[in-house]
Protein backbone atom coordinates (compact mmCIF):
# COMPACT_ATOMS: atom_id res chain seq x y z
CA UNK A 1 0.00 0.00 0.00
CA UNK A 2 1.50 3.36 -0.97
CA UNK A 3 1.51 5.77 1.92
CA UNK A 4 -0.29 9.09 1.49
CA UNK A 5 1.96 12.06 1.98
CA UNK A 6 1.47 15.79 2.10
CA UNK A 7 2.94 18.05 -0.52
CA UNK A 8 3.77 21.74 -0.86
CA UNK A 9 2.10 24.07 -3.34
CA UNK A 10 3.18 27.64 -3.88
CA UNK A 11 0.23 29.92 -4.41
CA UNK A 12 1.72 33.13 -5.69
CA UNK A 13 3.60 35.44 -5.86
CA UNK A 14 2.32 35.36 -9.42
CA UNK A 15 -1.24 34.25 -8.94
CA UNK A 16 -4.30 36.30 -9.89
CA UNK A 17 -6.19 35.67 -6.67
CA UNK A 18 -3.45 36.87 -4.34
CA UNK A 19 -4.08 40.45 -5.54
CA UNK A 20 -0.44 41.36 -5.79
CA UNK A 21 2.79 39.71 -4.88
CA UNK A 22 1.74 37.65 -1.90
CA UNK A 23 3.09 34.12 -1.78
CA UNK A 24 1.20 31.55 0.23
CA UNK A 25 3.00 28.26 0.84
CA UNK A 26 0.25 25.67 1.13
CA UNK A 27 0.87 22.29 2.66
CA UNK A 28 -1.74 19.99 1.22
CA UNK A 29 -3.20 16.59 1.88
CA UNK A 30 -4.95 15.90 -1.37
CA UNK A 31 -6.92 19.07 -1.87
CA UNK A 32 -7.20 19.81 1.82
CA UNK A 33 -5.03 22.52 3.35
CA UNK A 34 -2.97 21.49 6.35
CA UNK A 35 -0.98 24.67 6.66
CA UNK A 36 -0.91 28.03 4.87
CA UNK A 37 2.17 30.17 5.45
CA UNK A 38 2.11 33.68 3.96
CA UNK A 39 5.47 34.90 2.64
CA UNK A 40 5.60 38.63 2.17
CA UNK A 41 8.30 41.11 1.27
CA UNK A 42 8.19 40.98 -2.52
CA UNK A 43 7.04 44.61 -2.59
CA UNK A 44 9.13 45.84 0.34
CA UNK A 45 10.48 49.26 -0.59
CA UNK A 46 11.65 50.39 2.82
CA UNK A 47 9.21 53.29 3.01
CA UNK A 48 9.87 53.72 6.72
CA UNK A 49 13.59 54.08 6.01
CA UNK A 50 12.94 56.49 3.14
CA UNK A 51 10.91 58.67 5.50
CA UNK A 52 14.03 59.38 7.53
CA UNK A 53 15.64 61.19 4.61
CA UNK A 54 12.54 63.14 3.50
CA UNK A 55 10.99 66.24 5.00
CA UNK A 56 7.56 65.90 6.61
CA UNK A 57 5.55 67.14 3.57
CA UNK A 58 7.74 65.14 1.19
CA UNK A 59 6.62 61.92 2.87
CA UNK A 60 2.91 62.40 2.04
CA UNK A 61 3.22 60.98 -1.51
CA UNK A 62 4.87 57.87 -0.04
CA UNK A 63 1.81 57.25 2.11
CA UNK A 64 -0.24 57.14 -1.10
CA UNK A 65 1.78 54.09 -2.06
CA UNK A 66 0.99 52.11 1.06
CA UNK A 67 -2.67 51.22 0.69
CA UNK A 68 -2.90 52.51 -2.85
CA UNK A 69 -6.61 51.88 -3.29
CA UNK A 70 -7.51 54.02 -0.27
CA UNK A 71 -4.76 56.59 -0.45
CA UNK A 72 -6.89 59.39 0.99
CA UNK A 73 -7.09 57.51 4.26
CA UNK A 74 -3.32 57.11 4.32
CA UNK A 75 -2.81 60.82 3.65
CA UNK A 76 -5.30 61.66 6.37
CA UNK A 77 -3.71 59.46 9.01
CA UNK A 78 -0.22 60.79 8.37
CA UNK A 79 -1.22 64.46 8.24
CA UNK A 80 -3.29 64.20 11.41
CA UNK A 81 -0.34 62.61 13.19
CA UNK A 82 1.96 65.48 12.25
CA UNK A 83 -0.78 67.95 13.20
CA UNK A 84 -1.11 66.26 16.58
CA UNK A 85 2.62 66.60 17.09
CA UNK A 86 2.61 70.29 16.11
CA UNK A 87 -0.84 71.09 17.53
CA UNK A 88 -2.14 72.58 14.29
CA UNK A 89 -5.85 73.42 14.09
CA UNK A 90 -7.30 72.49 10.71
CA UNK A 91 -9.91 74.88 9.19
CA UNK A 92 -13.52 73.67 9.24
CA UNK A 93 -13.96 73.47 5.50
CA UNK A 94 -10.83 71.36 5.16
CA UNK A 95 -12.09 69.03 7.91
CA UNK A 96 -15.30 68.43 6.00
CA UNK A 97 -13.50 67.96 2.70
CA UNK A 98 -11.22 65.42 4.36
CA UNK A 99 -14.19 63.43 5.62
CA UNK A 100 -15.86 63.48 2.20
CA UNK A 101 -12.67 62.29 0.49
CA UNK A 102 -11.88 59.61 3.08
CA UNK A 103 -15.39 58.17 2.91
CA UNK A 104 -15.51 58.32 -0.89
CA UNK A 105 -12.24 56.45 -0.91
CA UNK A 106 -13.66 53.85 1.46
CA UNK A 107 -16.48 53.26 -1.03
CA UNK A 108 -14.00 53.05 -3.92
CA UNK A 109 -11.89 50.58 -1.97
CA UNK A 110 -14.86 48.42 -1.01
CA UNK A 111 -16.07 48.46 -4.63
CA UNK A 112 -12.67 47.15 -5.66
CA UNK A 113 -12.96 44.52 -2.94
CA UNK A 114 -16.36 43.49 -4.25
CA UNK A 115 -15.10 43.35 -7.82
CA UNK A 116 -12.06 41.27 -7.00
CA UNK A 117 -14.11 38.91 -4.85
CA UNK A 118 -16.54 38.50 -7.73
CA UNK A 119 -13.85 37.74 -10.29
CA UNK A 120 -12.08 35.34 -7.93
CA UNK A 121 -15.31 33.39 -7.60
CA UNK A 122 -15.94 33.55 -11.34
CA UNK A 123 -18.59 36.27 -11.51
CA UNK A 124 -17.20 38.43 -14.30
CA UNK A 125 -20.24 40.67 -14.74
CA UNK A 126 -20.29 41.84 -11.13
CA UNK A 127 -16.60 42.66 -11.44
CA UNK A 128 -17.29 44.92 -14.42
CA UNK A 129 -20.14 46.66 -12.57
CA UNK A 130 -17.94 47.37 -9.57
CA UNK A 131 -15.16 48.83 -11.66
CA UNK A 132 -17.64 50.88 -13.69
CA UNK A 133 -19.00 52.59 -10.57
CA UNK A 134 -15.58 52.98 -8.95
CA UNK A 135 -14.64 54.94 -12.04
CA UNK A 136 -17.13 57.68 -11.04
CA UNK A 137 -15.33 58.12 -7.72
CA UNK A 138 -11.93 58.17 -9.42
CA UNK A 139 -13.25 60.91 -11.72
CA UNK A 140 -14.27 62.93 -8.66
CA UNK A 141 -10.79 62.51 -7.20
CA UNK A 142 -9.27 63.45 -10.53
CA UNK A 143 -11.33 66.63 -10.39
CA UNK A 144 -9.99 67.68 -6.98
CA UNK A 145 -6.43 66.39 -7.04
CA UNK A 146 -5.51 65.67 -10.65
CA UNK A 147 -4.76 62.05 -9.83
CA UNK A 148 -6.81 58.88 -9.96
CA UNK A 149 -4.95 56.72 -7.50
CA UNK A 150 -2.16 58.51 -5.64
CA UNK A 151 -3.76 61.79 -4.66
CA UNK A 152 -1.39 63.61 -2.30
CA UNK A 153 -4.48 65.75 -1.65
CA UNK A 154 -4.63 65.94 2.13
CA UNK A 155 -1.75 68.05 3.40
CA UNK A 156 -0.36 69.00 6.78
CA UNK A 157 -2.74 71.73 7.99
CA UNK A 158 -5.57 71.17 5.54
CA UNK A 159 -6.02 70.06 1.96
CA UNK A 160 -4.07 70.87 -1.20
CA UNK A 161 -6.75 73.06 -2.79
CA UNK A 162 -10.42 73.83 -2.53
CA UNK A 163 -12.73 71.70 -4.65
CA UNK A 164 -13.73 73.13 -8.04
CA UNK A 165 -17.23 74.60 -8.42
CA UNK A 166 -18.58 71.60 -10.32
CA UNK A 167 -17.42 69.10 -7.69
CA UNK A 168 -20.39 69.28 -5.33
CA UNK A 169 -23.00 68.80 -8.13
CA UNK A 170 -20.98 65.88 -9.49
CA UNK A 171 -20.77 64.35 -6.01
CA UNK A 172 -24.52 64.81 -5.55
CA UNK A 173 -25.07 63.02 -8.84
CA UNK A 174 -23.02 60.07 -7.58
CA UNK A 175 -24.92 59.97 -4.29
CA UNK A 176 -28.27 60.06 -6.10
CA UNK A 177 -27.16 57.14 -8.22
CA UNK A 178 -25.87 55.16 -5.28
CA UNK A 179 -29.09 53.38 -4.12
CA UNK A 180 -29.67 52.04 -7.62
CA UNK A 181 -26.06 50.85 -7.69
CA UNK A 182 -26.49 48.95 -4.46
CA UNK A 183 -29.75 47.41 -5.65
CA UNK A 184 -27.91 46.17 -8.72
CA UNK A 185 -25.17 44.56 -6.61
CA UNK A 186 -27.81 43.07 -4.37
CA UNK A 187 -29.40 41.38 -7.36
CA UNK A 188 -26.26 40.22 -9.04
CA UNK A 189 -24.14 39.22 -6.04
CA UNK A 190 -25.70 39.31 -2.59
CA UNK A 191 -28.67 37.15 -3.53
CA UNK A 192 -26.65 34.94 -5.84
CA UNK A 193 -26.91 31.30 -4.85
CA UNK A 194 -23.41 30.36 -5.98
CA UNK A 195 -21.83 33.26 -4.08
CA UNK A 196 -23.71 32.31 -0.94
CA UNK A 197 -22.72 28.66 -1.26
CA UNK A 198 -19.07 29.65 -1.72
CA UNK A 199 -18.98 32.04 1.25
CA UNK A 200 -21.52 31.06 3.88
CA UNK A 201 -20.22 29.14 6.90
CA UNK A 202 -16.69 29.07 5.50
CA UNK A 203 -13.79 30.22 7.70
CA UNK A 204 -15.94 31.07 10.71
CA UNK A 205 -14.29 33.09 13.49
CA UNK A 206 -15.93 34.05 16.77
CA UNK A 207 -15.39 37.51 18.21
CA UNK A 208 -12.82 36.19 20.72
CA UNK A 209 -10.95 34.31 18.02
CA UNK A 210 -10.90 37.37 15.77
CA UNK A 211 -9.48 39.48 18.60
CA UNK A 212 -6.93 36.80 19.44
CA UNK A 213 -5.69 36.98 15.84
CA UNK A 214 -5.24 40.74 16.00
CA UNK A 215 -7.85 41.52 13.35
CA UNK A 216 -9.23 45.02 12.93
CA UNK A 217 -11.60 46.71 10.52
CA UNK A 218 -14.36 44.94 8.60
CA UNK A 219 -12.84 41.53 9.35
CA UNK A 220 -13.22 42.08 13.09
CA UNK A 221 -16.67 43.63 12.79
CA UNK A 222 -17.83 40.66 10.68
CA UNK A 223 -17.26 38.56 13.80
CA UNK A 224 -19.60 40.82 15.74
CA UNK A 225 -17.07 42.97 17.61
CA UNK A 226 -18.16 46.60 17.69
CA UNK A 227 -14.79 48.21 17.07
CA UNK A 228 -14.55 51.18 14.75
CA UNK A 229 -12.03 53.94 15.49
CA UNK A 230 -14.44 56.51 14.03
CA UNK A 231 -16.78 55.66 16.91
CA UNK A 232 -14.57 54.65 19.83
CA UNK A 233 -11.89 57.30 19.42
CA UNK A 234 -13.31 59.85 16.96
CA UNK A 235 -10.62 61.72 15.05
CA UNK A 236 -11.12 64.92 13.10
CA UNK A 237 -14.84 65.74 13.11
CA UNK A 238 -16.26 62.22 12.96
CA UNK A 239 -18.16 62.77 16.22
CA UNK A 240 -20.49 65.17 14.36
CA UNK A 241 -21.98 62.59 12.03
CA UNK A 242 -24.78 60.17 12.53
CA UNK A 243 -23.88 56.72 11.21
CA UNK A 244 -23.98 53.17 12.44
CA UNK A 245 -21.35 50.45 12.43
CA UNK A 246 -22.50 47.33 10.56
CA UNK A 247 -21.74 44.09 12.41
CA UNK A 248 -21.79 40.48 11.31
CA UNK A 249 -23.48 37.64 13.16
CA UNK A 250 -21.73 34.41 12.25
CA UNK A 251 -18.25 35.70 11.40
CA UNK A 252 -18.00 33.70 8.18
CA UNK A 253 -16.76 34.80 4.78
CA UNK A 254 -20.22 35.95 3.79
CA UNK A 255 -20.42 38.31 6.76
CA UNK A 256 -17.02 39.73 5.87
CA UNK A 257 -18.44 40.53 2.47
CA UNK A 258 -21.82 41.78 3.71
CA UNK A 259 -20.31 44.08 6.35
CA UNK A 260 -18.31 45.90 3.70
CA UNK A 261 -21.36 46.31 1.47
CA UNK A 262 -23.31 47.85 4.37
CA UNK A 263 -20.36 50.09 5.23
CA UNK A 264 -20.63 51.69 1.81
CA UNK A 265 -24.19 52.75 2.60
CA UNK A 266 -23.04 54.23 5.91
CA UNK A 267 -20.21 56.08 4.16
CA UNK A 268 -22.74 57.64 1.80
CA UNK A 269 -24.77 58.76 4.81
CA UNK A 270 -21.67 60.47 6.21
CA UNK A 271 -20.89 62.11 2.87
CA UNK A 272 -24.46 63.36 2.55
CA UNK A 273 -24.31 64.98 6.00
CA UNK A 274 -20.87 66.44 5.35
CA UNK A 275 -22.08 67.94 2.07
CA UNK A 276 -25.07 69.55 3.74
CA UNK A 277 -22.94 71.00 6.54
CA UNK A 278 -19.99 71.98 4.33
CA UNK A 279 -19.01 75.49 5.44
CA UNK A 280 -17.27 78.13 3.34
CA UNK A 281 -13.81 79.38 4.21
CA UNK A 282 -10.15 78.55 4.16
CA UNK A 283 -8.89 75.06 3.33
CA UNK A 284 -5.39 75.44 4.75
CA UNK A 285 -4.21 76.46 8.19
CA UNK A 286 -1.31 78.84 8.69
CA UNK A 287 1.57 76.41 8.82
CA UNK A 288 5.22 77.40 8.74
CA UNK A 289 6.94 77.02 5.40
CA UNK A 290 9.49 74.77 7.04
CA UNK A 291 7.68 72.13 9.04
CA UNK A 292 9.69 71.37 12.16
CA UNK A 293 7.66 69.60 14.83
CA UNK A 294 9.00 69.88 18.38
CA UNK A 295 11.07 66.92 19.58
CA UNK A 296 8.91 64.09 20.85
CA UNK A 297 6.88 61.20 19.61
CA UNK A 298 3.20 60.61 18.94
CA UNK A 299 0.93 57.80 17.84
CA UNK A 300 -2.32 58.40 16.02
CA UNK A 301 -4.70 56.01 14.34
CA UNK A 302 -7.66 56.17 12.03
CA UNK A 303 -10.16 53.71 10.60
CA UNK A 304 -9.09 53.01 7.05
CA UNK A 305 -10.87 50.73 4.59
CA UNK A 306 -8.96 47.67 5.78
CA UNK A 307 -8.82 48.39 9.47
CA UNK A 308 -6.88 50.33 12.02
CA UNK A 309 -4.19 52.43 10.36
CA UNK A 310 -1.71 53.92 12.83
CA UNK A 311 1.26 56.24 12.41
CA UNK A 312 4.01 56.51 14.98
CA UNK A 313 6.31 59.46 14.39
CA UNK A 314 9.43 60.35 16.34
CA UNK A 315 10.63 63.90 15.83
CA UNK A 316 14.03 65.20 16.87
CA UNK A 317 13.14 68.81 16.12
CA UNK A 318 14.70 68.83 12.65
CA UNK A 319 12.77 69.15 9.34
CA UNK A 320 13.04 65.39 8.80
CA UNK A 321 11.42 62.73 10.98
CA UNK A 322 13.78 60.64 13.12
CA UNK A 323 11.59 57.59 12.70
CA UNK A 324 8.23 56.84 11.12
CA UNK A 325 6.40 53.60 11.71
CA UNK A 326 3.15 52.66 10.03
CA UNK A 327 0.81 50.17 11.63
CA UNK A 328 -0.69 48.68 8.49
CA UNK A 329 -3.98 46.84 8.96
CA UNK A 330 -3.55 44.40 6.06
CA UNK A 331 -0.18 43.25 7.39
CA UNK A 332 -1.56 42.31 10.78
CA UNK A 333 -4.82 40.95 9.37
CA UNK A 334 -2.76 38.37 7.46
CA UNK A 335 -2.15 36.64 10.80
CA UNK A 336 -5.55 35.05 10.36
CA UNK A 337 -4.72 33.30 7.09
CA UNK A 338 -3.11 30.18 8.50
CA UNK A 339 -5.67 29.76 11.24
CA UNK A 340 -8.75 29.91 9.01
CA UNK A 341 -7.31 28.05 6.02
CA UNK A 342 -6.49 24.84 7.91
CA UNK A 343 -8.94 22.14 6.91
CA UNK A 344 -10.34 24.07 3.93
CA UNK A 345 -10.10 23.22 0.24
CA UNK A 346 -7.77 25.14 -2.11
CA UNK A 347 -10.78 26.79 -3.75
CA UNK A 348 -11.87 28.10 -0.35
CA UNK A 349 -8.42 29.55 0.25
CA UNK A 350 -9.03 31.70 -2.83
CA UNK A 351 -12.26 32.93 -1.26
CA UNK A 352 -10.53 33.55 2.09
CA UNK A 353 -7.84 35.61 0.40
CA UNK A 354 -10.49 37.57 -1.49
CA UNK A 355 -12.45 38.51 1.64
CA UNK A 356 -9.26 39.11 3.60
CA UNK A 357 -8.46 41.63 0.89
CA UNK A 358 -4.77 42.22 1.69
CA UNK A 359 -3.23 45.13 -0.15
CA UNK A 360 0.40 44.26 -0.78
CA UNK A 361 1.60 47.84 -0.96
CA UNK A 362 0.53 48.12 2.63
CA UNK A 363 1.56 44.65 3.79
CA UNK A 364 5.13 45.05 2.56
CA UNK A 365 5.43 48.78 3.19
CA UNK B 1 -9.40 66.52 20.21
CA UNK B 2 -10.41 64.29 23.10
CA UNK B 3 -7.42 62.38 24.28
CA UNK B 4 -7.97 58.89 25.54
CA UNK B 5 -4.24 58.21 25.85
CA UNK B 6 -3.25 58.27 29.50
CA UNK B 7 -1.28 61.33 30.60
CA UNK B 8 1.31 61.60 33.38
CA UNK B 9 -1.29 62.09 36.09
CA UNK B 10 -3.39 59.10 35.19
CA UNK B 11 -0.26 56.96 35.02
CA UNK B 12 0.62 57.61 38.68
CA UNK B 13 -1.10 54.45 40.03
CA UNK B 14 1.30 52.39 37.88
CA UNK B 15 4.25 54.23 39.35
CA UNK B 16 3.05 53.27 42.83
CA UNK B 17 2.69 49.67 41.81
CA UNK B 18 6.16 49.44 40.27
CA UNK B 19 8.10 52.11 42.19
CA UNK B 20 11.57 50.77 41.43
CA UNK B 21 11.35 49.57 37.85
CA UNK B 22 9.13 52.13 36.21
CA UNK B 23 9.62 55.69 35.07
CA UNK B 24 7.02 58.07 33.66
CA UNK B 25 8.04 60.24 30.70
CA UNK B 26 5.38 62.92 30.33
CA UNK B 27 7.32 65.77 28.74
CA UNK B 28 6.59 64.87 25.09
CA UNK B 29 3.38 65.07 23.07
CA UNK B 30 2.22 61.73 24.46
CA UNK B 31 3.08 60.45 27.94
CA UNK B 32 4.66 57.02 28.28
CA UNK B 33 5.86 54.59 30.90
CA UNK B 34 9.46 53.50 30.47
CA UNK B 35 10.62 50.17 31.81
CA UNK B 36 13.63 47.87 31.49
CA UNK B 37 13.26 44.42 29.83
CA UNK B 38 13.40 42.28 33.02
CA UNK B 39 10.34 43.98 34.57
CA UNK B 40 8.31 44.05 31.33
CA UNK B 41 6.36 40.77 31.79
CA UNK B 42 5.06 41.77 35.23
CA UNK B 43 3.96 45.16 33.90
CA UNK B 44 2.27 43.64 30.84
CA UNK B 45 0.46 41.10 32.99
CA UNK B 46 -0.89 43.94 35.14
CA UNK B 47 -1.88 46.06 32.11
CA UNK B 48 -3.60 43.18 30.38
CA UNK B 49 -5.61 41.80 33.29
CA UNK B 50 -5.61 44.53 36.00
CA UNK B 51 -9.14 45.84 36.61
CA UNK B 52 -8.04 49.48 36.22
CA UNK B 53 -6.32 48.86 32.88
CA UNK B 54 -7.87 46.03 30.85
CA UNK B 55 -5.70 46.70 27.82
CA UNK B 56 -7.03 43.88 25.70
CA UNK B 57 -5.76 45.20 22.36
CA UNK B 58 -2.24 45.72 21.12
CA UNK B 59 -2.64 48.49 18.59
CA UNK B 60 0.96 48.92 17.61
CA UNK B 61 4.39 47.49 18.35
CA UNK B 62 7.57 48.96 16.99
CA UNK B 63 11.06 50.01 18.00
CA UNK B 64 13.33 53.01 17.58
CA UNK B 65 17.11 53.00 17.33
CA UNK B 66 18.48 55.87 19.46
CA UNK B 67 22.11 54.92 18.63
CA UNK B 68 23.21 54.15 22.21
CA UNK B 69 20.04 52.32 23.15
CA UNK B 70 16.87 50.88 21.61
CA UNK B 71 13.34 51.70 22.62
CA UNK B 72 10.67 49.07 21.94
CA UNK B 73 7.33 50.88 21.89
CA UNK B 74 3.93 49.34 22.61
CA UNK B 75 0.62 51.13 22.06
CA UNK B 76 -2.07 49.33 24.03
CA UNK B 77 -5.77 50.09 23.97
CA UNK B 78 -8.69 49.10 26.13
CA UNK B 79 -12.03 49.20 24.26
CA UNK B 80 -13.85 48.47 27.53
CA UNK B 81 -12.46 51.51 29.38
CA UNK B 82 -11.75 53.60 26.27
CA UNK B 83 -8.18 54.35 27.20
CA UNK B 84 -4.78 53.87 25.67
CA UNK B 85 -1.27 53.65 27.06
CA UNK B 86 2.20 53.98 25.61
CA UNK B 87 4.73 51.56 27.07
CA UNK B 88 8.39 51.86 26.18
CA UNK B 89 10.97 49.23 26.93
CA UNK B 90 14.48 50.64 27.06
CA UNK B 91 17.34 48.30 26.16
CA UNK B 92 20.94 49.39 26.25
CA UNK B 93 23.61 48.36 23.79
CA UNK B 94 23.93 46.82 20.36
CA UNK B 95 22.03 43.58 20.83
CA UNK B 96 18.69 44.31 22.46
CA UNK B 97 16.82 41.39 23.96
CA UNK B 98 13.21 41.89 25.07
CA UNK B 99 10.65 39.40 26.40
CA UNK B 100 7.99 38.67 23.80
CA UNK B 101 4.44 39.86 24.48
CA UNK B 102 2.84 37.12 22.35
CA UNK B 103 1.67 35.59 25.62
CA UNK B 104 -0.75 38.49 26.08
CA UNK B 105 -1.49 39.81 22.60
CA UNK B 106 -1.30 38.63 18.97
CA UNK B 107 2.03 40.29 18.25
CA UNK B 108 3.60 37.54 16.12
CA UNK B 109 3.96 39.50 12.89
CA UNK B 110 4.84 42.81 14.52
CA UNK B 111 7.62 41.28 16.61
CA UNK B 112 8.95 39.48 13.56
CA UNK B 113 8.97 42.80 11.71
CA UNK B 114 10.88 44.56 14.49
CA UNK B 115 13.32 41.66 14.67
CA UNK B 116 13.77 41.75 10.89
CA UNK B 117 14.22 45.48 10.41
CA UNK B 118 15.84 46.52 13.70
CA UNK B 119 17.41 43.37 15.09
CA UNK B 120 15.60 43.32 18.41
CA UNK B 121 15.48 39.77 19.75
CA UNK B 122 12.24 38.69 21.41
CA UNK B 123 12.60 35.81 23.85
CA UNK B 124 9.69 33.39 23.99
CA UNK B 125 8.29 34.29 20.57
CA UNK B 126 8.38 30.76 19.14
CA UNK B 127 8.72 31.63 15.46
CA UNK B 128 11.10 34.57 15.26
CA UNK B 129 12.10 34.73 11.58
CA UNK B 130 12.58 37.53 9.09
CA UNK B 131 9.29 38.62 7.57
CA UNK B 132 9.98 41.30 4.93
CA UNK B 133 13.66 40.91 4.04
CA UNK B 134 14.95 37.69 2.43
CA UNK B 135 15.83 34.87 4.83
CA UNK B 136 19.52 34.95 3.83
CA UNK B 137 19.85 38.71 4.33
CA UNK B 138 22.26 40.02 6.91
CA UNK B 139 21.87 43.31 8.71
CA UNK B 140 18.87 45.32 9.86
CA UNK B 141 17.89 48.17 7.52
CA UNK B 142 16.06 50.41 9.99
CA UNK B 143 19.09 50.73 12.26
CA UNK B 144 20.72 54.13 12.15
CA UNK B 145 24.15 52.71 11.33
CA UNK B 146 22.82 50.80 8.33
CA UNK B 147 24.66 51.58 5.10
CA UNK B 148 22.43 51.26 2.06
CA UNK B 149 24.15 49.22 -0.66
CA UNK B 150 25.36 51.31 -3.59
CA UNK B 151 23.08 51.41 -6.60
CA UNK B 152 23.92 49.07 -9.48
CA UNK B 153 26.55 50.42 -11.86
CA UNK B 154 25.26 52.20 -14.94
CA UNK B 155 26.06 50.32 -18.09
Amino acid sequence: MPKAQTYILNMGPQHPSTHGVLQVVLELDGEKIIKAVPQMGYLHRGIEKLAESRTYPQFIPYTDRLDYVSAMGNNLGYCQTVEKLMQIEVPERAQYLRVIMAELNRIASHLLFMSSLAIDLGATTAMIYGFRDREDILDLFDMVSGARLTYNYIRIGGVMADVPADFVPALQKFIDKFPAMMAEYENILMGNEILQARLKNIAVLSGEQALALGLTGPLLRASGVDYDIRKIEPYGIYDRFDFSVPLGKTGDNFDRYAVRMQEMTESVRIIQQAMEQLPAGEVMAKVPRMIKPPAGDVYHRIENSRGELGYYIVSDGTPKPYRVHVRRPSFINLQMLDKVCRGLMIADAVAVLAVLDPLMGEVDC
Amino acid sequence: MNDQWLDGERLQPLQLKFPEQLEIAADGAQAAVVIAPPALPALMEELRYGADWQFSMLSNLTAVDYKTYFMVVYHLYSPALRQGIVVKCRCEGENPIVPSVTHWWPAEFQEREVYDLLGVFFTGHGDLRRILMPDDYSGHPLRKDFQAPARAEKR
